[in-house]
């Protein structure tokens, strides 16, 4: 009977929100939730993939790696698009001082996304491939990695982004103006206009791909690291009390450079495309930039953090300053992870020089877990811890055993994954492109080699590490809070 | 309010003024590059073939061409190379012909999904090998064992006839799935990837498909 319990106790978990009535807060969990389930489906299409390594015929022609790696990228942008999304609707009350303008159209907006969502992730895995005619284009898939989605959810995608935006913009008129807010409203106008730059078709694959970096480049390494640096400007005040003057000033510290380094680092993805050679110069000077503004942001959460606890000392007071735990811990790990998975990772393979070699090899897929996971999954998730403090008004949100197991495992998990990734993609380099020139023969000769199938082996291994912290991680968002409200009734 | 500001590096006003210049200067920036690099590569004409005129993205005529992939010394680096007239599926494509199939060919690689298993210029994923340059793999070449497995004569019939029934063909304990793909894709998949190879790609992938009898012998300049 226990059993049935801990599932009452979750189901009504979900339910409860407790916003003193804030609608806009209320939406907010509303899109966390979604989040939280696409990015299990993500993992679970990242296992299938991981494994299709090892063994070839799993699924095979049942369910192929294209459709599992499909799945696998596009669950993940939509779970942080929904995540951001959500975290935007439940900072605008606090920062603004007033409720979002539209609530009704952005619970509207919610349902006609989520259903969108829900036709085209049946159709990538029922329908899979089309014949080489425009309607495939239209309704079944547009074969363009991470912008999969066909154009009918495109332009769908682009109405529901447009109401988002209207509500934040003329929340932000009616209300307070902090810079925190006047970042995030120019930063999603950017975001927004940027994702009408992948939505044609030409047979110039060259063209596609210039394009194609527009979305994907000036969103993922320019107008995402810059709504990350909004997330945890507005989160250290609400989970320390950092003072808004130190926390703004970082802010705009962090966008001079974010956008100095990022919008021309660009041109680390032009360098074997087709596109000229001055490339080479431009994306080598402003991609080894790049980091720089990370370790900005590293500096100032752990800056801000360090400041609020030693004034906290000062006065006398025991114990950490922060109410939210698992919040800060996430963003903790999110200061680290960014530096480490966009910088550093990044960093590693993207000269030139390097990148010849490196381009398109499982480095790309070391770097690429551990920068998203470390710039994006971190802070996202820890938003949705504020979203639970906030929907059962728990003043001290502490964080559980199964809040500790979380966000280690998963932690360590993509940092096991990252490192396998980089050891195969180090094998893959040497052999399959400085020794053998990238062709067919070169391409299997290493992917044979054994240390490159240990490699693989470990990540399927991590892989699993990380959902099973995933699934502590939903049961701790699950009931978390109601715990925590009622230690705190007591 | 006196007292504040005692330094330009503590000053709000200061730091948002100069993210807003950085900001919009790299955007110009930005914009002004890519309308040079846009003129770049846009597709050259059937009359620049002719008159051997270089592009960076060549016509889609180029596929009446032999291509190859050769080490340039004043470049550092391997460039394409058009050469004499070929045949390409025994005929020679007029400008329409070949600019609907290229079409097709490139419908078809988004339709079928390619590129979430192959990387194309490099880009993709990563569990099948880079098409960037795959019409020049040796594999694929007379004496290659990808064209000797089909029974077919030409590198274009061969690929045509791997694309339709891949699961048929298999390479390696990692297979291709069958898509689906009718022989008139096939062609067109065809013509997309040997219109890719003639791409010029600064020089991706270095020292192109190396086999490793090449290696024992002395290494990729061995001569």
């Amino acid at each position: 009977m226990k059993h049935s319990k801990q599932e009452a106790l979750m189901l009504s978990s979900i339910k409860t929100n407790e916003f003193a009535g804030s609608k806009s807060k209320e939406l907010a969990m509303m899109y966390f939730r979604v989040a939280i389930i696409l990015f299990g489906a993500q993992l679970l299409m990242g296992l299938i993939a991981a494994i299709q390594f090892l063994v070839p015929g799993f699924l095979f022609e049942l369910f192929d790696f294209s459709v599992a790696r499909m799945v696998h990228i596009n669950a993940l942008v939509v779970w942080m698009l929904y995540a951001m999304i959500g975290s935007v609707y439940f900072m605008l009350p606090d920062e603004t001082g007033v409720e979002t303008v539209g609530v009704g159209l952005g619970k509207l907006a919610f349902w006609v996304l989520t259903a969108a969502v829900t036709v085209v992730v049946l159709v990538y895995i029922f329908i899979q491939v089309g014949a080489g005619t425009e309607a495939s284009i239209w309704f079944i898939n547009e074969g363009r990695e991470y912008i999969e989605a066909p154009r009918w959810a495109d332009i769908g995608i682009v109405v529901v982004v447009l109401i988002f935006y209207w509500n934040v913009f003329a929340s932000y008129m009616k209300g307070r103006q902090t810079g925190i807010m006047t970042v995030m409203v120019a930063d999603l106008l950017a975001l927004a206009g940027l994702y009408l730059t992948g939505m044609f078709f030409t047979d110039n694959i060259s063209m596609d791909q210039f394009w194609w970096w527009w979305v994907i480049h000036l969103w993922v390494e320019a107008t995402w690291e810059v709504f990350v640096g909004t997330l945890a400007a507005y989160a250290l005040i609400k989970i320390i009390g950092a003072k808004r003057e130190i926390v703004e000033m970082w802010l705009w510290i962090e966008v001079l450079m974010l956008f100095g380094s990022g919008i021309l680092g660009l041109g680390h993805h032009y360098f074997w495309i087709g596109t000229p050679e001055y490339w080479w110069e431009i994306g080598a000077l402003f991609s080894a930039l790049e980091p720089v503004p990370l370790v900005a942001m590293f500096v100032h959460v752990l800056y801000d953090w360090g400041k609020e606890q030693g004034i906290a000392k000062a006065e006398g007071k025991q114990g950490a300053v922060m109410n939210n735990g698992p919040a800060m811990a996430w963003i903790v790990t999110n200061a680290f992870g960014n530096f480490l998975g966009a910088g550093i990772w990044g960093f590693f393979h993207t000269l030139p020089q390097v990148n010849i070699y490196t381009h398109g090899t499982q480095f790309t897929a070391a770097h690429g877990h551990l920068a998203f996971f470390g710039a994006y999954a971190t802070i996202l998730i820890g938003m949705m811890y504020m979203g639970i403090q906030g929907a059962y008004g728990v003043e001290r949100l502490k964080a559980t055993f199964k809040s500790k197991m979380g966000i280690f495992l998963i932690t360590f998990g993509v940092v096991g994954m990252t490192v396998a990734l980089t050891i195969a993609g180090y094998e893959q380099v040497l052999v399959e492109r400085a020794e053998l020139g990238g062709g067919w023969n070169a391409f299997f000769t290493a992917q044979e080699l054994p240390w490159y199938v240990q490699a693989q082996t470990w990540r399927a291994i991590m892989g699993v590490t990380t959902f099973v912290g995933f699934v502590y991680l939903v049961l701790d968002l699950l009931t978390i809070g109601k715990t925590a409200k009622a230690a705190q009734a007591a | 309010m006196a007292n504040e500001n005692v330094s330009v590096w503590t000053s709000i006003p200061f730091w948002r003024r100069s993210a807003a210049w950085v900001t919009g200067f790299a955007t110009m920036l930005l914009i002004w590059l890519s309308f040079d690099t846009l003129g770049q590569i846009t597709m050259g004409t059937d009359a620049d073939l002719k008159n051997n005129v270089t592009k960076r993205v060549p016509a889609p005529t180029v596929i009446n061409y032999h291509i190859d992939y050769k080490m340039d010394a004043k470049r550092g680096h391997e460039i394409p190379v058009i050469g004499e007239k070929q045949p390409f599926f025994g005929k020679e494509w007029s400008e329409e012909e070949a600019a609907q199939l290229l079409h097709l060919g490139k419908l078809t690689s988004q339709a079928k999904n390619c590129m979430n298993c192959h990387t194309l210029l490099g880009n993709g994923a990563y569990f099948a090998p880079d098409l960037t340059k795959a019409w020049l793999d040796p594999a694929w070449q007379a004496g290659g064992p990808l064209q000797g497995m089909t029974g077919k004569n030409t590198v274009e019939e061969a690929m045509a006839e791997f694309l339709q029934h891949p699961s048929q063909y298999p390479t390696h304990a990692r297979m291709m799935p069958n898509l689906g793909i009718t022989a008139e894709e096939a062609k067109g998949l065809v013509a997309f990837l040997k219109h890719m190879s003639s791409i010029d790609t600064n020089g991706f992938p270095r020292n192109f498909s190396k086999s490793v009898e090449t290696f024992k012998a002395g290494g990729t300049h061995a001569q």
